[in-house]
């Protein structure tokens, strides 16, 4: 089953084209990982994937409520403690138990630290942890490996590898290798191209 | 042939740059005649020489509220449609409303200090202006705070359906608020004759000159907002390249 | 939307979260009132409704910013987008805990208030109802101009230049509404007014609101 099929998609940022032409399907267990140069529209790409912002050119073709994002932020309210950040989350998201997404994430014993007082990593953990509650089919993920050790790396790849299996799919941005089975397409050849020729285009290049 | 392919910068850029010279040349004429008509004709029996400021003061305050609807329109055809140009257009059109606003209101205080004995009075029409003067600066202020154009023009465009709303809002909430002394509208189509036609058709003549005035500032301001996004665009390719 | 309503409201009370300051704004506004204007009853009656209604105004104002800003930072916003939720229910579940955390103490603490600014007794109904009936579109309109400058530097500024001037409605008809009590006279005309400006908000202006916010988080 074929959750994602992107066709020809091209995104921008801040008004200019970062990335063009870009096509590819994410199938039920099959995860993908995004690399490319810093710059490139791997974030955009994402962004625009998750239904953040609209695509320049192209298509996106999936069925209504299958992505979950994580990014560089991970949505946490510091005053809350780490259960009820992720209670939170899930009840928004229609979705599942606590206890499990706490266990697979390492975060039994803080449930009841308030999110303020963890360590980076351990927020990443949690803001991982809330992929695992939104039971959704699709993970959209940003460098998620970000400011996790060794160990909640090999934690997180395990976390995939379930929700593959589980007949999810995963597109994940990252530059740290996850031990995953997974194809990589790297978006360096889809760079957009300057405009060609600027006189026939006159004023109308400067709209995209 | 549909009206939409004037939406297209170039074709834009291109009718607008031949009409420009004739509206300015209209504008220019019409101001200036009605304005001079205007001074020559005879003292009020009541007002006196004062009367002679409703040149400047009537075309001043059709103008700020007609601009604003201009606006809306703009707006509304960016939101549906996605022409850039109305949505520069809109942006073009603000300052220059705003400033017929000023105009409405200092020309309405030097008139009314000698009528009324007082330069400011919180009258309905009064207090309306200076409502719309508010929402006028809002929406400047909104666009140059917004660094995407095009959310820029997402947000001001948003912020004018909602302020129109308001706008309309307040005129009716002002009138519950204070009856005030202002005189009635002075050009009326229902309720006929309010004023002489020795004042009416000069009038008429700077009217149509501030409307062309208007129409003239919102062409040059409108391409010169294309030129920078060009400019814009063309800077950014460079720095690409 | 409960889970939003109910996490808003707890991020509210606990440490950090400004419950009560708008309150506390509030109620310095009216002890410095009679400081600028002397403290006869002849010069405090006159312009009591006026002063509490622009105190609840400037107290919502205040925390206006935090509907959305802080959100946007954390991310919460984006995941929000994504989420089933619709983000027009999302805009108005958070005005409405906005409401409740500066709105609804606002009115509680106004009657007090009133006294401080010798505001007769007769008044007082007309001022609870006034400002029950205005306050949510205060927070409304507030949500809206919070959702069109959440990503803007400089924001907090042109919130209020953006915001105000969708006030005067409301304040024309509250404080008309208290003027007219205190005077016995008839309420009932700025109190539909005021109903209805708060219905037609409360109907309209999340769609406004959500349209802004989706723009603001491209």
């Amino acid at each position: 089953m074929t959750l994602l099929a992107v066709h020809d998609l091209a995104v921008a940022r801040g008004g200019l084209r970062t990335v063009e032409g870009v096509s590819f399907t994410l199938a039920a267990g099959q995860a993908l990982i995004l690399r490319g140069p810093n710059g490139i529209g791997k974030t955009t790409l994402l962004r625009t994937v998750a239904g953040l912002q609209p695509p320049i050119a192209g298509r996106i073709d999936m069925p209504e409520d299958t992505v979950a994002y994580a990014a560089h932020a991970d949505g946490l309210k510091g005053a809350l403690t780490v259960a009820e950040n992720l209670r939170f989350w899930s009840r928004v998201f229609g979705g599942g138990d606590l206890a499990p997404a706490l266990a697979a994430m390492d975060l039994v014993a803080l449930a009841d630290r308030p999110a303020a007082a963890l360590s980076a990593g351990q927020k990443r953990r949690l803001g991982l942890a809330r992929l695992l509650v939104a039971r959704r089919p699709l993970w959209v993920l940003d460098e998620p490996t970000v400011s996790l050790d060794a160990a909640s790396v090999a934690r997180f790849a395990d976390m995939v590898r379930a929700h593959l299996a589980a007949g999810g799919a995963a597109l994940i941005a990252t530059h740290i290798d996850l031990g995953l089975e997974a194809r990589v397409l790297d978006l360096t050849p889809f760079k957009a191209k300057a405009v060609r020729a600027a006189r026939p285009a006159g004023f109308n290049e400067a709209f995209a | 042939m549909s009206i939409w392919e004037y939406a297209n910068p170039v074709k834009f850029m291109r009718t607008s740059g031949a009409v420009l010279p004739w509206v300015v040349a209209g504008a220019a004429v019409c101001t200036v005649t009605g304005l001079a008509w205007g001074f020559l004709t005879p003292e009020d029996y009541r007002q006196g020489s004062t009367v002679k400021i409703v040149f400047l003061h009537v075309p001043a305050a059709m103008m700020a509220i007609n601009v604003w609807v201009m606006m809306l329109v703009a707006s509304l055809i960016w939101l549906i449609r996605r022409h850039h140009v109305s949505a520069l257009a809109a942006k073009a059109a603000a300052p220059v409303g705003a400033v017929m606003t000023v105009i409405g209101l200092v020309t309405g205080a030097v008139w009314g200090q000698p009528m009324w004995g007082t330069w400011w009075e919180w009258d309905p029409r009064l207090t309306s202006f200076l409502i719309l003067l508010l929402f006028y600066l809002g929406y400047i202020a909104l666009w140059s705070a917004v660094e995407d154009p095009d959310s820029a023009a997402d947000l001001t465009s948003v912020l004018c359906l909602v302020g129109s709303v308001f706008a309309l809002l307040s005129r009716y909430a002002v009138l519950f608020w204070n009856q005030g002394l202002h005189q009635g509208a002075s050009l009326s189509v229902q309720s006929g004759e309010r004023m002489s036609a020795v004042y009416r058709y000069p009038l008429y003549l700077t009217m149509l000159g501030f409307g062309l005035l208007f129409l003239s500032l919102l062409l040059v301001r409108t391409r010169t907002e294309i030129r920078r996004r060009r400019l814009a665009a063309l800077q950014a390719r460079e720095m690409r390249a | 939307m409960i889970a939003l309503l109910r996490r808003d409201l707890s991020l509210a009370v606990r440490a950090g979260g400004g419950f009560g300051l708008g309150v506390a704004f509030f109620l310095i506004l009216c002890a410095l009132v009679p400081f600028g204007v002397g403290p006869e009853t002849s010069a405090l009656q006159p312009i009591a409704a006026g002063i509490l209604w622009l105190g609840a105004l400037l107290a919502c104002l205040l925390s206006l910013d935090r509907i959305f800003a802080l959100d946007h930072e954390d991310g919460s916003l984006d995941l929000l987008a994504t989420s089933p939720l619709p983000l027009e229910g999302a805009v108005a579940v958070k005005a409405v805990a906005h409401w409740i955390t500066t709105g609804l103490p606002l009115i509680v603490a106004a009657p007090l208030f009133g006294i401080l600014l010798h505001l007769p007794g007769a008044a007082i109904p007309s001022l609870l109802v006034s400002l029950l009936l205005g306050t949510p579109a205060l927070s409304m309109l507030g949500a809206f101009g919070a959702a069109v400058t959440v990503g803007l530097r400089r924001g907090g500024l042109l919130l209020s230049l953006l915001v105000l001037p969708l006030y005067i409605p409301t304040l024309i008809f509250g404080t008309e509404m208290i003027r007219r009590g205190q005077d016995g006279g008839d309420t009932a005309t700025p109190l539909l007014f005021l109903a209805g400006i708060t219905a037609g908000v409360l109907a309209l202006v999340p769609f406004a609101a959500a349209a802004a916010l989706r723009v603001n988080l491209r």
